[in-house]
């Protein structure tokens, strides 16, 4: 056989067509194909996305094998839905050299279950002293366009004045993740009422807000191109809103959990629910979401942090921060948009595949589901529920804050290129 | 009565009441020639204690041998906060060996929540000071000394025990990091006192708007005002992080000095959870007046203690039997 018929599917959820997936492209879209010579797949009405694109992994390979591995990692990716995951820097050795962000790369081929592509540090060593050798790594086979030094910010302005105005040279964009590090010395979560009455020391939001209103500066004056991961606060979404109304070139990411999670759920002083940036208000969820419905942010990161168990299984104080989300990302936003009504399939598709691929740069994926295009596509059940459980994630940790949370929609086949990396049951 | 004491959130009008009293009938076995009764013979009391805090610690110990429980004290300096063995691991330890209580005092806020939810272990949790979250056996000792020094001021609406009804209590100084404020926030309040709290803004947690409690900055114009003053130790690791100027500033704007204490009510009452560092934020004048109640409050201490304990264990039938306590 040569090729698969997905039959009656919906292509951002529009009208039941048939799509024909051969030699790793879409070789034909029409009502009642032949079945000649392929598999079928009935799609019975599921929705069928351009395969999903996750600008915000930790895939902790080099390093954290026992947290995650480049394999673990796609393979949590493809059973999410994603076609490819930008991978984070801050591993062990840090991605800020060329030797480091190729053997991410071709780990993630190799493997070929999601496309990998580092992100290259900002800074040697992410210690935000010297900027890492930032044209190499754009040069090198992994070809990175995205730097960040995520977990750290990019505090001092000079140097992210220089980064911004260096990437330039070959289209790149930094991704800041904003945190003021005075402000929030030894933080513990969002500061407020419930910081206050748990003692635990606060991440207030500002220190969030000061750094992007600065960025946003910086970028406007330089006319370079900035990307903002993880904004978590009313007042980020404003900031950027603005910014985006005078014309500056930002983009903005959000994570499932921020637009589903409070910080109530720290009153249990579970690990489990320690983040950075921190779970905030339930008034944050809500701006949040509309600015993820209006495109005010663009896309949804999950900044997927597998943690070993031991450094969950502790006192909140000494607990890493991070939470698991390449495999409930899809999930949670069709709970928090859809079934809100804030955004429709089409809009899932955009914010979770067309803009996060074209701010990192990469041509292949989050392509129009049209004849020719590359056949990188996720077909979603959308009225399943499935019961979260960490055991049966494919991520090596299991610290996801959905756990024993019933969630709607569920993947059913994830395609690369036109090869199944997931089939519900199984990855291939 | 929870099953564990870890915030005085958790504790009832009424059950916090049921403590006061028990802790008042157990106080009685203080003044006899042999302080010992044998209810909790058999009984395994730990003191988990992840931070230095002999006056804490002996309190509990003498409290748990009052009741003829035995008492293992573990003191666990090279915690997993300095990446010694785990909470968790330590736990599970303790559950090994049967601990029916274990007391803990820790660093980081939380830990006993951990403790007693985390599934590790399934003896009763008492906490003895998490980090800058609460220390509920402190707020206790507080409520017993008011209520014993005050009795005469107290509304009594109901026919019942007695509470802390009308009373005003200031409580003074690093509210920001303190665990005494708010277990004594939460449990005042409970009990029907009026609470204000006081400190410069940089010590006053951002948002207290849940709180029962008036917050201010300025100490002169709520001592008068006053039943009790409560104040709050300035640990020296403040003095390094710009929230004051100096020592000496401090000292000026809200310490007790004999100004200050010549402001207060002359029934009122000077309080402070220990150690005291005189001259900083309590003059040595102050602490020493005739109005302190400072070692009152530790001899309090082991009481409700033992009453924190018995309920724990036993139950919440009375402590004493009637015809032992007259015998």
């Amino acid at each position: 056989m040569s090729g698969i018929l997905l039959r009656r599917v919906r292509p951002l959820g529009g009208d039941e067509v048939d799509v024909l997936v051969q030699d790793g492209v879409i070789a034909a879209i029409g009502t009642d194909l032949p079945v000649v010579d392929v598999e079928v797949i009935e799609g019975a009405g599921n929705i069928l996305l351009p395969g999903l694109v996750d600008l915000h992994t930790h895939l902790r390979e080099p390093g954290r094998e026992d947290a995650e591995t480049v394999a673990s990692g796609t393979a949590a990716a493809a059973r999410g839905g994603f076609t490819a995951v930008f991978a984070m820097a801050n591993t062990t050795p840090v991605a800020d050299s060329a030797a480091v962000v190729e053997q991410v790369w071709r780990l993630g081929r190799e493997i070929g279950l999601c496309d990998v592509h580092p992100v290259g540090a900002v800074s040697v060593g992410l210690k935000g002293e010297q900027l890492a050798e930032l044209g190499t790594m754009a040069d090198s086979a992994a070809q990175v366009r995205v730097f960040s030094d995520d977990g750290n910010c990019v505090s001092d302005a000079l140097l992210m004045r220089r980064a911004l105005e260096y990437v330039k040279a070959f289209d790149g964009v930094i991704a800041q993740h904003a945190q003021e590090p005075a402000l929030t010395a030894g933080a513990d979560m969002n500061e407020g009422e419930v910081s206050a009455s748990l003692g635990l020391r606060g991440w207030p939001r500002v220190a969030e807000e000061a750094i992007i209103a600065r960025d946003l500066m910086l970028t406007e004056y330089l006319g370079s191109r900035l990307h903002l991961c993880h904004i978590s606060t009313a007042g980020s979404v404003e900031l950027v809103r603005a910014a985006k109304a005078r014309g500056v070139d930002v983009s903005a990411e959000v994570t499932p959990h921020h637009l589903m999670l409070t910080e109530e759920l720290a009153r249990s002083y579970d690990p489990l629910y320690k983040v950075n940036p921190p779970l905030r208000t339930a008034e944050d969820v809500e701006a949040l979401r509309d600015a993820l419905a209006d495109g005010t942010i663009d896309v949804i990161g999950t900044d997927h942090a597998p943690h070993a168990d031991e450094d969950k299984d502790c006192e909140w104080g000494c607990a890493s921060f991070g939470m698991l989300g390449l495999q409930t990302a899809l999930s949670v936003v069709v709970e928090a948009m859809i079934r809100t009504g804030r955004l429709d399939w089409a809009g899932i598709a955009d914010r979770m595949s067309v803009r996060p691929a074209r701010i990192g740069r990469v041509e292949n994926q989050g392509r129009p589901i049209v004849v020719g295009e590359p056949a990188n596509l996720t077909l979603i059940d959308p009225d399943a529920e499935w019961v979260v459980d960490p055991l049966e994630l494919g991520s090596l940790s299991r610290n996801s804050p959905f756990a024993g949370r019933t969630l709607p929609a569920e993947i059913v086949v994830t395609f690369l290129r036109g090869r199944p990396t997931y089939r519900k049951g199984a990855v291939h | 009565m929870k099953r564990h004491l870890l915030s005085t959130a958790d504790l009832t009008r009424d059950d916090a009441l049921l403590v006061l009293d028990t802790a008042e009938e157990l106080a009685r076995i203080a003044d006899r020639p042999i302080k010992k009764m044998p209810t909790l013979r058999g009984r395994t009391v730990v003191n988990l204690f992840y931070e230095d805090s002999t006056r804490t610690r002996i309190s509990f110990e003498a409290a748990a041998k009052r009741l003829s429980a035995d008492v293992i004290n573990f003191s666990a300096k090279g915690s997993s906060v300095s990446k010694g063995e785990s909470l968790k691991d330590t736990a599970l330890t303790l559950a090994a060996m049967g601990a029916d209580v274990v007391v803990v005092r820790h660093p980081l806020s939380g830990a006993p929540h951990r403790l007693a939810h985390a599934d590790w272990l399934d003896a009763h949790v008492v906490n003895a000071g998490d980090g800058t979250h609460e220390h509920p056996t402190q707020a206790l000792l507080d409520a017993f000394t008011l209520r014993r020094h005050l009795r005469e001021r107290i509304d009594s609406p109901d026919a019942g025990s007695t509470a802390l009804d009308g009373l005003h209590v200031a409580i003074v100084g690093d509210v920001l990091h303190s665990r005494v404020a708010r277990s004594n926030v939460h449990l005042l309040s409970t009990l029907g006192a009026r609470v204000s709290l006081v400190a410069p803004p940089t010590l006053m947690p951002l948002h207290t708007e849940g709180w029962a409690s008036e917050v201010s900055y300025a100490l002169d114009s709520i001592l008068p005002t006053v039943d009790a003053v409560m104040m709050l130790r300035v640990q020296n690791e403040r003095m390094n992080g710009s929230f004051f100027p100096s020592a000496r500033e401090y000292s000026r704007r809200y310490g007790l000095d004999e100004r200050r204490l010549s402001l207060l009510p002359d029934h009122a009452l000077v309080m402070h959870p220990g150690p005291m560092n005189r001259g900083l934020e309590i003059s040595a004048r102050a602490a020493d007046s005739p109005r302190s109640v400072v070692v009152d409050q530790v001899r309090n201490g082991v009481s409700v203690r033992m009453a924190v304990l018995y309920l724990l264990l036993s139950g919440s039938e009375p402590a004493i039997g009637h015809e032992e306590v007259g015998a």
